[in-house]
C-alpha cells in the first residue's frame, strides 16, 4: 500500500474521550480509517470500544453504530451502566445503533458452499446511514472467527469490510483477542489488513501485582507516544491512562519561598521550601516524620496557605490525637476550611486508581501544600516501575498546581540506612531531609539533616533535635562524632568542630 | 410430509445469490415435493429484515419450521449437507 509522508501534516483524528489516550495519540484515532484494538480476555477493549462512541455522540454530536459479535446489546447496555452510560437513550435518540451479530444459543452454523459477508457489510452500512454515523466499533473480531470457522475468507471479509467503512469515511475501532500478552497481535493474522493502525491493551501480572497498560504499537502516519503507558478503569469515567513521561517534563519552578512550618528547619534550608518543590522526608518509625507533617500543614494554615493531607498510615482518630498532643488542633482547621484529611488503607484500591484519585481532591480542593504519609505505604500495592511512574506524574500534577508537597518515606532499619522508597524516587524530589536515631553513649537521640536542596544553598550539619509537647525543637549539630548516615557512630578527635550555623 | 417454511437471504444478483435460489428451488422439487414456502430477501433492497434474525453471511437459509431453527450458509450446492441440516437425510458421521 502506498504512503505518502505528506500525511503526517493532513490527518485528521477523532478524540476517543480516554483521557490520557488521547495525549498519547497526539489526538485520537485517525479519522476514516479502523484501528486494531488488541487485548487479551478482560483487558478493557469493550470497554474502550463504547467510550469511542460515547465521546462522539457526547461531546461531538457524531452518531456510533456497535457491531458486536460477542456479547448481546442487553449485556452491553448493561455492563456499562456503571460509568454512567446510558446507551437506551442514546438508541431513542437516534444516536447510537446496535448491529447485533451476536451467536444465538443451539444455532450451529452449516456452511454447504460458497459465501460471504455481504449482509454483515450492509447492514453496517445501512445503519451508519439511517443515523449519520461517523463512528463504529467492532467488538469483537475473535467472536465473529468462533462463529465462522474459515479463517481465509474472514481475513478477506474483513479486508472488504474495512474497505467498505474507508469508504463511507467512518472511523473505527475493532478489537481482537490475543492469546498472550506479548507475542502475535491477534490469533487470527488479521493485522494483515488493518496493520497501519494498532493499539493493544495488557492487563499484565507483575510482582504479584495486576498493572493495566496501553500501547500504541503502529500508527501510520503519525506520531505518537512510543511504549506502554499504565491506564485504570473507574466508574462513572471508563478508561483513563495515565501518560507519565509524556508530561513530566513541562515543569517550572520558582524562587518563592514558604515555610516548613519550623522556623529552625526554614533557617536550615536557606529561607523555608520552594513553593513549586517537592520534599522527601525520610525516617525510621518513631522519628518524627508525622511531627514535620503536621508542622508543615500548621505552619502554612497560619499564613493563610490551605493543606491537603493523605495519610496511609494512621487512622484518622490517631493522626488528630498525635497533632493535638503537640497543640495543633486539625479539627479545627478543617471546620475553618484550612485543611482537608484524607485517611485511607493504600490496599483499597490500584495506585492508579489513587493517584486519579488524588489528583481529582487537589483539584477539588485546591491546597497550597500537600502532605503524604508515607510514600512508603503505597508502594506496597505496586511493582518497583509502576510505583516510579506514579511517582513521576504525582510529582509534575502537583507541581503545575504552584503547591508545594512533603512526601514521607519510612527507612526499614532504625538506625542509618534509607528506604526502598528513597532508591526509587530520590532523584525525582527536589529536596531531601532525613531524620535518623543516632545512638551516643548509650542512649538515643535524634538527628535531622538536609541531604539536598535543589537551587539553593543549605546547612549540611547533622543538627539534634527534640520533640516535646510543644512540637520539635532543632538544636545543635552533633559534635565529636561520625557515621551517623551509615548507622555505625564513632567518636572523632575533639579537635575536628562542625560548624552548624548558617 | 410436514410444509417447510424457508428463508433464504441473498445480496443481489451475485453467483452465489443465484447459486442459492437455483439449489434450494431444485430441493424443494426433488426431496420436498414442492411442499415448501420459500421467502427470498434480497439484502440490498431490505437490510432491515437482516437484523433479528442476525444474519451475517450470504447466502442464509433459515428454516423456520419444521423445529428446530436452523441456519444454514453458503450457496447450498453441498446438497447432502443441506438435506441433512433440513433432517431430510441422517447427519453425515463425522471424519
Amino acid at each position: 500500500m502506498p504512503h505518502s509522508t505528506t500525511e503526517k501534516q493532513s490527518l485528521e483524528k477523532l478524540a476517543t474521550g480516554i483521557p490520557g489516550y488521547d495525549e498519547l495519540s497526539h489526538g485520537g484515532l485517525p479519522k476514516g480509517r479502523t484501528t486494531l484494538l488488541g487485548g487479551t480476555a478482560g483487558s478493557g477493549k469493550t470497554i474502550f470500544a463504547v467510550q469511542f462512541l460515547v465521546e462522539g455522540i457526547t461531546r461531538h454530536n457524531e452518531g456510533g453504530v456497535f457491531v458486536t459479535f460477542e456479547e448481546s446489546p442487553e449485556d452491553i447496555r448493561k455492563n456499562v451502566g456503571g460509568f454512567g452510560w446510558d446507551i437506551a437513550a442514546w438508541e431513542k435518540a437516534g444516536r447510537w445503533v446496535f448491529v447485533d451479530a451476536s451467536p444465538q444459543p443451539g444455532d450451529g452454523t452449516i456452511v454447504t458452499g460458497d459465501f460471504d459477508l455481504t449482509a454483515l457489510v450492509t447492514r453496517i452500512e445501512r445503519a451508519a446511514k439511517k443515523i449519520g454515523a461517523q463512528r463504529v466499533s467492532v467488538d469483537s473480531l475473535g467472536a465473529l472467527f468462533t462463529q465462522i470457522q474459515d479463517d481465509a475468507l474472514l481475513r478477506r471479509e474483513m479486508h472488504r469490510l474495512s474497505a467498505a467503512l474507508k469508504d463511507h469515511g467512518l472511523t473505527t475501532v475493532m478489537t481482537a483477542e490475543r492469546t498472550k500478552e506479548y507475542g502475535d497481535i491477534s490469533r487470527f493474522g488479521i493485522e494483515e489488513f488493518v496493520a497501519d493502525n494498532v493499539t493493544i491493551l495488557r492487563n499484565v501480572l507483575s510482582e504479584e501485582k495486576r498493572r493495566r497498560t496501553v500501547e500504541i504499537l503502529k500508527y501510520r502516519g503519525s506520531n505518537h507516544q512510543e511504549g506502554e503507558y499504565p491506564f485504570t478503569v473507574l466508574s462513572e469515567r471508563g478508561l483513563v491512562a495515565l501518560p507519565l513521561s509524556a508530561i513530566q517534563l513541562k515543569q517550572k519552578s520558582s524562587v518563592v519561598r514558604v515555610t516548613s512550618g519550623n522556623p529552625e528547619l526554614d533557617a536550615m534550608c536557606g529561607g523555608g521550601f520552594f513553593r513549586d518543590s517537592i520534599i522527601l522526608l525520610s525516617g525510621a518509625t518513631g522519628t518524627g516524620k508525622t511531627l514535620v507533617t503536621t508542622q508543615f500543614i500548621e505552619g502554612g494554615a497560619k499564613k493563610g496557605e490551605r493543606g491537603l493531607l493523605f495519610e496511609f498510615e494512621e487512622s484518622r482518630e490517631q493522626l488528630f490525637r498525635n497533632a493535638t498532643g503537640w497543640g495543633t488542633d486539625f479539627e479545627r482547621m478543617e471546620k475553618e476550611g484550612m485543611l482537608k484529611v484524607v485517611c485511607e488503607y493504600p490496599e483499597v484500591s490500584s495506585l492508579e486508581s489513587h493517584l486519579l484519585r488524588m489528583k481529582d481532591l487537589i483539584d477539588e480542593f485546591k491546597p497550597s501544600r500537600i502532605a503524604i504519609d508515607s510514600l512508603s505505604a503505597l508502594e506496597r500495592v505496586a511493582p518497583v516501575k509502576g510505583f516510579r511512574e506514579f511517582v513521576i506524574s504525582l510529582t509534575s500534577f502537583i507541581k503545575h498546581q504552584e503547591t508545594v508537597g512533603l512526601f514521607t518515606a519510612t527507612t526499614p532499619t532504625l538506625v542509618g540506612g534509607t528506604s526502598v522508597t528513597e532508591a526509587h524516587i530520590s532523584t525525582l524530589t527536589d529536596s531531601i531531609i532525613l531524620l535518623r536515631y543516632v545512638e551516643l553513649r548509650g542512649e538515643m537521640h535524634r538527628g535531622l539533616m538536609v541531604l539536598k536542596m535543589r537551587g539553593s544553598p543549605h546547612n549540611k550539619a547533622i543538627r539534634e533535635f527534640t520533640i516535646d509537647g510543644t512540637g520539635m525543637h532543632i538544636g545543635e549539630p552533633f559534635r565529636d562524632v561520625s557515621g551517623i548516615l551509615a548507622g555505625n557512630v564513632h567518636q572523632v578527635r575533639p579537635a575536628g568542630v562542625i560548624h552548624g550555623q548558617l | 410430509m410436514e410444509r417447510y417454511v424457508l428463508r433464504l437471504f441473498v445480496a443481489g444478483q451475485t453467483q452465489s445469490s443465484l447459486q442459492a435460489r437455483h439449489n434450494l428451488d431444485r430441493i424443494c422439487a426433488d426431496h420436498l415435493k414442492g411442499k415448501c414456502d420459500i421467502t427470498v430477501t434480497d439484502i440490498f433492497e431490505d437490510s432491515d429484515l437482516a437484523e433479528a434474525p442476525k444474519v451475517l453471511a450470504t447466502p442464509t437459509l433459515i428454516k423456520e419450521w419444521p423445529a428446530p431453527l436452523r441456519r444454514i450458509i453458503g450457496d447450498l450446492s453441498d446438497t447432502q449437507k443441506v438435506l441433512a441440516a433440513l433432517s431430510l437425510i441422517p447427519p453425515a458421521p463425522a471424519t
